[in-house]
Order: structure tokens, then sequence, then C-alpha cells
């Protein structure tokens, strides 16, 4: 076994605040603390370095300033689209039309809902972890007011055709929001080209500090407000702006916008080898979702004949995370819904494990893994009661 | 730090009486891959005594060391022992199982008597304790989750299954 190492590869998760981010924040703790509301000199100090944040990040997914409101979470920005939207429309409908495997902001936001009135259509997606458009526009009704779908899925990060469901969701006059949390510095994002009304957004998976997120919301449309209170940005989400997170939000979103090609060659190289070397050298592994179109960085194999859970344990304590699908690895006990929705056997969703490639991750860390894995395998399938030859 | 303390992850980084047992006198199978963990305990009997014991476990970690420390537990004990041998037992002598893992431990307590049914049927024997005992029986029905039919149906106040709390990848 080759050297011990620490090896992260749950970039997927979180990823670790860049170091020229966390320098960019320090100042906005300790020096910089007015408050950007205040109309005295350190007050108006804050105010400047929102306004610079609000640009970068408008400025990597080609949307204007005045379309970002920065949230506490993108769980948040998720939660504001839905009930805003659903609000504010409430005379002209009460229908909305998601998917069964958006995260869990969206969905236990729309059964939220559900349980208050609203109707909810949870579409399909095939078995690549696709959504199809067209079952999108034939579940658009009279009453529809909202479609929420991600753009990258979390767990087998396959990209969502978002242009073509933008089309129809303008073609029939119905709001397109998307979770965009995923998406954002992993694929090239343009709001405008991709015609979405709303997109979430998180800052701690682009490599900026935690407790951040943004709603984008296109210019000219009125949602209802989520967070009540003071005025802060334009009036539509109040309580004092978490300062040194967004600034920290705004450099990250520098950061991946001017890398955003070396970043996805990166991840992608890597994740390519990774994936080629597994499947050569552990029998009885599979891809769930779709290559082709596919996060660079993110990939979600299913190895038959052993669980997650353990998979993950022995992995950790070679100083390697990863994530599983596996039941056994839930509080509640169930089966990844993201592996289900695409119609994967349960007992293949309780051996399937998500690699996520970072920034930080190396050639070196790559191999450490692949070789760690093999013997990971090995030993659990000589555990198992089930095998190849016994079958399942 | 971790989920498991450390005779949990002792049992599960290194098994006991892991493998296959050739011509054993008693084997027994519990639980299902579907169900997240599969069970297969070997028996050898020597004069009602549990002389050697194997085991073979899809599932998770607590599931691996569960089965590890209960053949561990089972090897020399008479057989009415081994039948009386409770799921507690099992948890107790991995010093606990978070809340949601124990249905483990009672994979392994079922797999057991599964197996000494087994043994039991091929050589004609009868044993109190396996009174009313069904090898194919799905568990006691409180525990069945409903959908799945799976056992690990958590229904004690430290449930957690309602609490919408979730693991999966982010």
């Amino acid at each position: 076994m080759a050297n011990h190492r620490d090896v992260y590869l749950d970039y997927s998760a979180t990823t670790p605040v860049k170091e020229e981010v966390f320098q960019e924040m320090l100042p906005w703790f300790t020096e910089n603390y007015g408050n950007p509301s205040s109309i005295y000199t350190i007050g108006q100090k804050s105010k400047e370095a929102l306004h610079q944040a609000r640009s970068r990040v408008a400025k990597l997914i080609g949307a204007k300033e005045d379309e970002i409101y920065f949230t506490s979470t993108g769980t948040e920005a998720d939660n504001w689209a839905i009930f805003g939207a659903v609000d504010s429309l409430k005379t002209k409908g009460n229908h909305i039309i998601t998917t069964v495997f958006e995260h869990h902001a969206i969905l236990h936001a729309c059964q939220f809902l559900e349980q208050r009135g609203t109707r909810v259509t949870y579409l399909p997606v095939d078995s690549q972890g696709l959504v199809d458009p067209k079952k999108v526009e034939e579940a658009i009704s009279e009453d529809t007011v909202l479609i929420t779908i991600m753009a990258v899925n979390n767990e087998i990060g396959t990209v969502q055709p978002i242009r073509e469901i933008s089309e129809i969701a303008k073609r029939h006059g119905v709001l397109f929001h998307t979770d965009g949390v995923q998406a954002v510095g992993s694929i090239p994002v343009n709001v405008k080209e991709w015609g979405v009304d709303m997109m979430s957004i998180s800052s701690h998976k682009i490599y900026g500090p935690k407790g951040v997120g943004a709603l984008y919301i296109r210019k000219g449309l009125r949602i209802s407000n989520f967070m009540h209170g003071g005025g802060q940005e334009g009036k539509r989400r109040a309580g004092t702006e978490n300062l040194p997170g967004i600034v920290g939000f705004g450099k990250a979103a520098e950061l991946a916008y001017d890398h955003l090609d070396h970043h996805i060659e990166h991840v992608k190289t890597l994740r390519d080898y990774f994936t080629q070397e597994v499947l050569r050298r552990i029998p009885e592994v599979t891809i769930n979702g779709t290559m082709e179109h596919r996060h660079p960085g993110n990939i979600n194999l299913a190895f038959n004949y052993i669980e997650g859970e353990g998979i993950l344990l022995l992995l950790d304590r070679e100083g390697i995370s990863v994530s599983t699908g596996s039941a056994c690895n839930s509080a509640a006990l169930t089966p990844s819904h993201v592996l289900s929705a695409i119609g994967l056997p349960v007992e293949r969703i309780h051996g399937s494990i998500r690699f996520t490639m970072g920034d930080y991750t190396t050639r070196e860390d790559v191999d450490y893994v692949i070789n760690v894995l093999e013997d990971t395998v090995k030993k659990l399938r000589e555990i198992s009661s089930v095998n190849e030859k016994k079958g399942w | 730090m971790g989920i498991y303390n450390d005779t949990v992850m002792e049992h599960f980084m290194n098994p006991r009486n892991v493998g296959d047992m050739e011509n054993p006198d008693g084997v027994g199978t519990y639980g299902s891959p579907v169900c997240g963990d599969m069970m297969q305990i070997a028996i050898r009997v020597k004069d009602d005594v549990i002389m050697d014991a194997k085991f073979k476990t899809f599932g998770c970690g607590s599931a691996i060391a569960s089965s590890s420390i209960a053949t561990e537990m089972i090897i020399g004990m008479t057989i009415d022992d081994a039948l009386a041998l409770t799921n507690k037992e099992i948890v107790d002598g991995l010093g606990g199982l978070p809340a949601v893992k124990i249905h483990c431990s009672v994979l392994a307590d079922h797999a057991i008597k599964s197996a000494i049914y087994d043994y039991a049927q091929k050589n004609g024997k009868t044993y109190k304790g396996l009174e009313g005992f069904d090898p194919n029986a799905e568990e006691d029905e409180h525990d069945i989750t409903e959908e799945s039919g799976c056992v690990g149906g958590c229904s004690g106040p430290a449930c957690e299954k309602n609490s919408n709390e979730s693991n999966e990848p982010k």
C-alpha cells in the first residue's frame, strides 16, 4: 500500500476556501466592520465592497449586477424562488412542475407547499439521468405558475437541457427557476443564453465560504419576499448582509470566472483517468448516469455485491473522503432518491459511491485512491454473502 | 469522531470468522441485498456445542461488526445458550451501536437462529429456543418498513426515521 495521504474527493459536497478568497475576506471582520446601510464613511466602504462582490457574481453567470440578491445559502435561494413565485402568482394558478431528483432544498419546499394545497408535478428522469423537455411541456397546464428544474444533478452530475426547457416555459408564459448550485463554476453558465427567470447559486461550492448564496432574478420580474425586515438587497431580502461572506463569494466568483476553462480541463482529465482505471482494474463496476452530459469532476459508480457505507468507512480510514447513496448511510435508512429515480436497482444503490474532483486534486491523489479502492472492494467482496457467481 | 466506537470499528476492520465452511452442520441466511443487509452464518456442532462458526455478510460497517462479534460469542456455546443470545447482548458486546443501526444486530441474532434451525432440521432435533421460530419469517411485524418489507424500521424513542434527515450526497 502506498503511503497514507489525505485525499478529498467530495468537492460537490463543499470546497475549501481558496487562500486568495480567505485573505480578501479578513479585513471585513475586524477592520471594515461598518454596516453597509450606514451613511458614514465606514458604512459606505462596506457598501462599496458589497457592490463589487455583486458585480463579480453577476459576471460569473452573465447577469447584471442588479439581478443578484445575496442570501444565506443556496437552500434559501431555492426556497425563496419557489415560495416567492407561488405566492406572487396565486391569483394566476397554483401548480409547480419539478422533477423527482431535485435537491431536497427544492423537493422539501415543494412538499411543504403541497401540504398547503399547491399541486406539484414531479417529472421522472430517464435511466441516463436526464429530464425530457417534452415531458415538461406536457405537464404544463392553465394553472402552472413555476417550473423548477436543476441545471446539474448533485449526485450523478448530469447536465439538464436547461435552454430547451426555458424555451418551453417562455412559450407558455410560465416562470422557470433552475437550481444552479452544482453548475456554476463547473460548467459554462450564462443566464441570458439559458433564458432562465431565476437561478440559485452557492458560494461554498466554488471555493468561497459557507453561509452565502444568491438568487438571480431576471430584471423586471417581481416575486414575493421571503425574508422580511430592513431594506437590504433592494428591499427584497431583509437582514444585515454577511459582508465577509459576500466579499469571499465575490472573490471566489471572480476566480471561477477567470479560471473556468482551466478548472474544467483539470477536473475532467482526472475524472476520466480515474474512471477508466477503476473500470479497468475493478470488476463488476458500473457508471450511474450518462457520461455525455455530465459535470466534469463528477463520477458516480456502483460497486456490485458490496455496500457503500463499508466502502466509505474503509476509504476514510486511509484518508479518503467520498459520498455514498447507500441507505445505510442515511438516518432514515432510505436509499438515494436520485439513484432510485434513474431506475438503479436498490441493491446497487447501496453500493454506489460518488467521487468528485476539484482544483486541488492531483494525479498522485487519484492514483492513491485507485489503489486503496481496489483493495477495499476486494476486501469487502471477500466478506460479502453475495458475489458474481452466486448472483444477488 | 466517527459514527462507530472503537470496538465496532475494530470488528469491522478485522472481522473474525469470515468465510465459507466446508460441510457445515447448519447454515442460516437472513436479510437481502435489497434491504441493504444480508448475513449468512454457518456452524459446526458437536455434542450440542457450537465448535465453529463462519459468516459472510453484505452490509454496512455495523452489519459486518455484528456478524463478527456474534460468531465470536457463539463459538463454544451450547445450542441452548446460543439460542438464548439476544440482539441486545450483541449490541452490548460491541459497546453500543447508533440507534438506526440496531437492526443490524437483530439480523445477526436471526441468522444464528436460522443456522441452528437448519442444524435441528437436518438432525431431527428440537430445541426449546426454536419454538415458534420460522426462518423464512420477515421478522417481527413492527420491525418491517411498510414499503420495502425490509427489517430496519425504527420505532423506538430514538427513532430518527421521520426526521427528514438524510446523508445523501449534498
